[in-house]
């Protein structure tokens, strides 16, 4: 059953990428252009994730199981690090280059786009490159 | 500032930012866990017994949306501008970044201000910032 959900969480949430219009990259990259024309638009998909999430939350925390029984398995790490801060930068120049963050480009991947089937592997060599650093460190 | 009425979609983007939001809510109500992205696929790369198939699943669903979606509606080309080494380098930064900062868009964005959490909060500011400050570059600066 949670494999099922999960299925259907994945779907919904691409879903909702496409229809907001998050799934291409010139619409991004059209918010992240303050000083151009702006498309303000993504601060909405922003607004509207947020409500429904503000709730869907709450209620978790207080049920504190899910639905399906299962326990809630949230961040517990509260503490603002060089890590956090030092990888967000990161993250946000390689948005603000090609105007896609890891949901998006899964999308377009998804729709067959060239571009972006070369954007999600050199995302997971990155995410790979991690691994290994990671695995370094506790070496 | 200007701003470029043409290319503004409120209403689907409110509304398409609503299903993000049931996704994320389905995802913790039911799974009880985060719907981060960049988390759900970078669990792949270090697999835990029993950690895989859920990962699996939501990936599918996701890779898997275009096609559901053009049962309803035509599906909006992505419009893909940059050029093969920015995708390349892009895709780097996103995929060490996003594993360093433990969340994107998704993650620290949609469900960790749905959260309250602070340490999100600083997250979202941070790459906001970040994407901002490089399409500036980008854009007006160097104006490749």
């Amino acid at each position: 059953m949670p494999i099922l959900t999960s299925l259907l969480a994945g779907l919904v949430f691409g879903l909702g990428l496409i229809l907001s219009g998050m799934s291409d990259p010139a619409k991004v990259l059209g918010f992240l252009d303050l000083a151009g024309p702006w498309d303000p638009s993504l601060a909405l998909v922003m607004v509207g994730a947020i409500a429904v999430g503000l709730v869907a939350f709450a209620i978790a925390r207080r049920r504190g199981t899910t639905l399906l029984g299962l326990s809630l398995k949230l961040p517990t790490a509260r503490h603002i690090d060089r890590r956090l801060v030092g990888g967000s930068l990161l993250f946000g120049a390689g948005w603000g280059l090609a105007g896609f963050c890891p949901g998006p480009a899964l999308v377009a991947f998804g729709m067959g786009e060239l571009k972006a089937v070369v954007f999600v592997a050199a995302m997971l060599v990155g995410m790979g490159v991690f691994e290994l650093f990671e695995r370094r460190g506790q070496a | 500032m200007t701003i470029d009425w043409n290319a503004f979609t409120p209403l689907a983007s409110l509304a398409g930012g609503a299903l993000i939001g049931v996704a994320a809510a389905l995802f913790v109500l039911l799974n009880g866990r985060i719907a981060g992205i960049s988390g759900v696929l970078g669990g792949l790369l270090k697999p835990v017994k029993g950690d895989i198939a859920w990962r699996i699943a939501f990936m599918l669903g996701l890779v898997g949306a275009s096609a559901v979606y053009v049962l309803f509606a035509a599906v909006p080309v992505p419009r893909i501008d940059a050029g093969w080494v920015a995708l390349v380098v892009a895709g780097l930064l996103v995929g060490v970044g996003t594993r360093y900062g433990a969340g994107c868009t998704s993650g620290h964005g949609v469900c960790g201000l749905s959260r309250l959490s602070p340490r999100s909060l600083v997250a979202t500011l941070t790459f906001m910032g970040a994407g901002f400050v490089t399409v500036f570059v980008l854009r007006h600066l160097v104006a490749l």
